[in-house]
């Protein structure tokens, strides 16, 4: 324990450290990406200072990019659990030395979230009222609360665990770590359910308001997730050497292809009852397609969506994806139409026409894009960070006895920890 | 591949920088031109971050953030002194901001009351009066204006509101094609909104009203998101009242001044109907198309209403239990004697 206390410091110093080592490639990409977040930074700035005027929500459409960006990435958390369940329930080699990725991802998914919600609230300084009175069980928002800090702290101390040990030449215990990773498994359902619950437990949005959201969103969080750890275990690769087999990539491919199709089926399903049944509940779901009285801000979305999707799941059943860049693309694709699909297409249309049917339409500001693009590109940021102090400890590089001078200089000619 | 960390280097290889190697074999310290590009670099950093957060320079108002405020206590758990603390630094705040020095209280429902609002569709007419008296009473912001009442103008022959007009505008009113439904707060017994509310700044009391501490809403306006009425309303802005508009009758519940970034909405004047006094927008209304009252007591004229008229609900599919009811008399509606040929108020 005095071990601990004076080591553990030590290590998290040495992490940042080495945070700041590694050459132009990395340099680069770490000034953009904190380029980035500071335009992010000053915007939201803005917005604190003005109020959510900055954006263009209106009292009709009162939840946007944010509360989209924010659904999406519960997403991209929850399907962490696509690497882990082959490995600790199927016992899967060739995704063990990965599953750690994985894991990163969804903290650095996790603090997203919480910022894009913090970004959403009219007055962040009142956040700790949530401790105060927390409306707990009968808000499901509350719920959600739990169930994201949960997820977070349990893959925080997973991943810090498995970290901590190869760091100090240890093998991990079991009992410390094995019963939290299948607490995890199950979490990471619930945490995509429960949000999936804040819109479909809204009887006042009809376009909500269906049992199906929950499914859709794990298919396409299933689907749209593992895409993204394909794409970035590539870059993990490519930059750093680090062991990623071709099976590993395949395993990945079979959870993305499933999941996807399994997506498109119950987007399916939900536009076959919007549209055959043609009540007037469906009013959202028009707009969504084929846009209302002339407004038809979400049309080329959703249709692109749709298009990206339809590309992805047919170059994902035929040979074509064979090749290393189709199946590239068709991860881009999915990620790209995944978003559109769970961001203007699902949040946005409930909220046009109003429920008392104005029909009021959202363009978000470039106040509000800035303020995403900035937490997307911070929540990169913590992500290369992360890959890139956890690999030289995974390699036995930087342990426990490792020698540290206090001034290194970088091997300019080795890369090092860039992700995409 | 080998990974660089921070020891990896041999001694006498090059780094690649053209400073040699004596950097870092010789002396494991600081060198003078690593520390430049290092202090260049935290300092560039920390310049960045200060040029980044400089529109929160422009934070000048001191009422939107105070110790006070931090810390004063939800509106259930304050008590007697607490409560009292709270009004004056309300009035206070006012009075520095409006030059007037409010008359606010804390004002409890009665005993025994159960308010309910009935609408007589017969005899709206649309004028959009009671919109903008309700704008004078309850200290709404006027710039960007907040609205609590929205009237549709609905064609004859249809109850969907889907088919209404929001912003219909006519040199008078009523149309003869048209009918007017008037939309607000429906101050539900199964309100959807308190049910969402994270924190509890939404609550429903026991006279029916639905109220909202300003102090206590976090702004992420779910409630609005579960407002099957669009009753409910979000500080975008800063609001801005002119000073000469001011109402200082003012309550902590209801239409003292709000501010950035929480929800509003009806309280059915609770500052006046807690006093036995009629909300604004009845009082303006020129038709008598707006009836209120107690429907616990059998006299009162909502009791009446909903005992002997042909009166419904709005989305009575969502089960929310409105305490609102539209009805339509009795007489035939077509050679009805309703005013004709008002001058209308405009939306703004």
């Amino acid at each position: 324990m005095k071990d601990l206390i004076r080591e553990y410091p030590r290590f998290i110093w040495r992490c940042f450290r080495l945070s700041f080592v590694g050459d132009w490639k990395y340099y680069t990409w770490m000034f953009t990406l904190s380029v980035i977040a500071l335009f992010g930074l000053n915007a939201y700035a803005k917005q604190f200072v003005q109020g959510l005027g900055t954006t263009g929500l209106t009292d009709q459409v009162s939840w946007g990019l944010y509360i989209a960006n924010f659904t999406y990435l519960v997403g991209v958390a929850a399907a962490a659990v696509m690497l882990v369940i082959p490995v600790y329930v199927y016992k899967n080699k060739e995704l063990h030395n990965l599953v750690i990725f994985g894991e990163l991802l969804a903290v650095v998914a996790i603090i997203m979230c919480l910022l894009f919600i913090m970004a959403d609230l009219g007055r962040p300084d009142r956040f700790h009222h949530m401790l105060l009175r927390f409306n707990f069980p009968i808000s499901i928002l509350t719920w959600d609360v739990i169930a994201l800090n949960g997820y977070l702290l349990l893959n925080l101390h997973i991943c810090g665990y498995l970290i901590y040990c190869a760091y100090n030449k240890r093998t991990p215990t079991k009992k410390f770590y094995i019963p939290f990773v299948f607490i995890a498994i199950a979490w990471a359902i619930s945490i995509h359910t429960v949000t999936a619950f804040l819109y479909s437990g809204l009887g006042a949005r009809p376009f909500w308001n269906s049992a199906v959201i929950a499914p859709r969103f794990l298919a396409s969080a299933f689907a749209a997730g593992p895409a993204l750890i394909i794409l970035t275990l590539q870059v993990i690769k490519a930059s750093t050497g680090y062991p990623v087999s071709e099976k590993a990539i395949k395993t990945l491919k079979g959870i993305v292809t499933i999941a996807l199709g399994i997506n498109m089926f119950l987007l399916g399903s939900e536009v076959f009852t919007e549209f055959y049944t043609g009540t007037a509940h469906s009013v959202s779901a028009r707009y969504l397609f084929f846009g209302l009285d002339g407004n038809a801000a979400l049309v080329p979305w959703i249709w692109s969506a749709i298009a990206l999707n339809t590309f992805a799941l047919v170059a994902l059943l035929t040979p074509m994806s064979k090749k290393r860049w189709i199946l590239n693309a068709a991860c881009v694709a999915m990620i790209v139409g995944i978003w559109i699909e769970k961001g203007m297409g699902l949040i946005v249309p409930a909220f046009v026409p109003s429920p008392i049917g104005e029909l009021v339409e959202y363009v978000p500001t470039m106040n509000e894009i800035l303020v995403c693009t900035g937490i997307w590109a911070f929540g990169l940021l913590i992500y290369t960070i992360l890959v890139r102090v956890t690999i030289p400890v995974l390699y036995g590089e930087l342990t426990v006895d490792t020698v540290y001078h206090t001034e290194p200089e970088p091997k300019l000619k080795t890369t090092a920890g860039v992700t995409p | 591949m080998k990974l660089p960390i921070m020891n990896n280097q041999e001694p006498g290889e090059q780094d690649g920088c053209g400073c040699g190697t004596r950097s870092y074999t010789t002396r494991p310290g600081m060198t003078r031109r690593s520390f430049l590009r290092r202090g260049t670099a935290a300092t560039g950093a920390v310049a960045a971050i200060a040029a980044s957060l400089s529109p929160l320079r422009e934070l000048t108002d001191t009422d939107d953030f105070s110790v006070a405020k931090f810390i004063q206590k939800h509106y259930k758990e304050m008590d007697g002194k607490e409560m009292a603390s709270a009004l004056t630094r309300i009035s206070n705040e006012v009075e520095k901001r409006y030059d007037v020095r409010p008359n606010i209280r804390d004002i409890k429902p009665m005993d025994g009351v159960e308010f309910v609002y009935a609408l007589n569709l017969t005899r709206c007419i649309g004028c959009r009066k009671c919109v903008h008296a309700c704008v004078e009473e309850n200290n709404q912001s006027r710039s960007p204006e907040i609205q609590y009442i929205r009237v549709l103008e609905m064609p004859r022959g249809t109850t969907d509101i889907e088919q209404g007009n929001h912003h219909y505008d006519r040199p008078t009113v009523p149309d003869e094609d048209h009918y007017y439904m008037p939309i607000q707060c429906h101050q539900c017994a199964n309100p959807p909104c308190v049910k969402v509310c994270p924190v509890e700044a939404t609550w429903q009391e026991p006279d029916g009203i639905t109220v909202i501490d300003y102090d206590w809403c976090i702004g992420c306006r779910y409630c609005e998101a579960a407002c099957p009425y669009w009753a409910r309303r979000f500080n975008f802005t800063k609001p801005e009242i002119p000073k000469e508009k001011i109402n200082p009758n003012m309550s902590y519940l209801s239409n003292r001044p709000r501010q950035k970034g929480v929800m509003e909405k009806c309280h059915f004047c609770l500052h006046r109907t807690r006093e036995g006094k009629m909300p604004a927008c009845l009082e303006v209304c020129p038709t008598g198309a707006r009836k209120f009252g107690n429907v616990l007591d059998p006299e009162s004229d909502v009791r009446k209403i909903l005992e002997t008229k042909r009166v419904f609900v709005l989305k009575a599919d969502v089960g929310t239990l409105p305490r609102f009811f539209y009805y339509f008399d009795e007489r035939d509606p077509i050679n009805e004697k309703v005013p004709t040929g008002v001058p209308m108020e405009g939306e703004s």
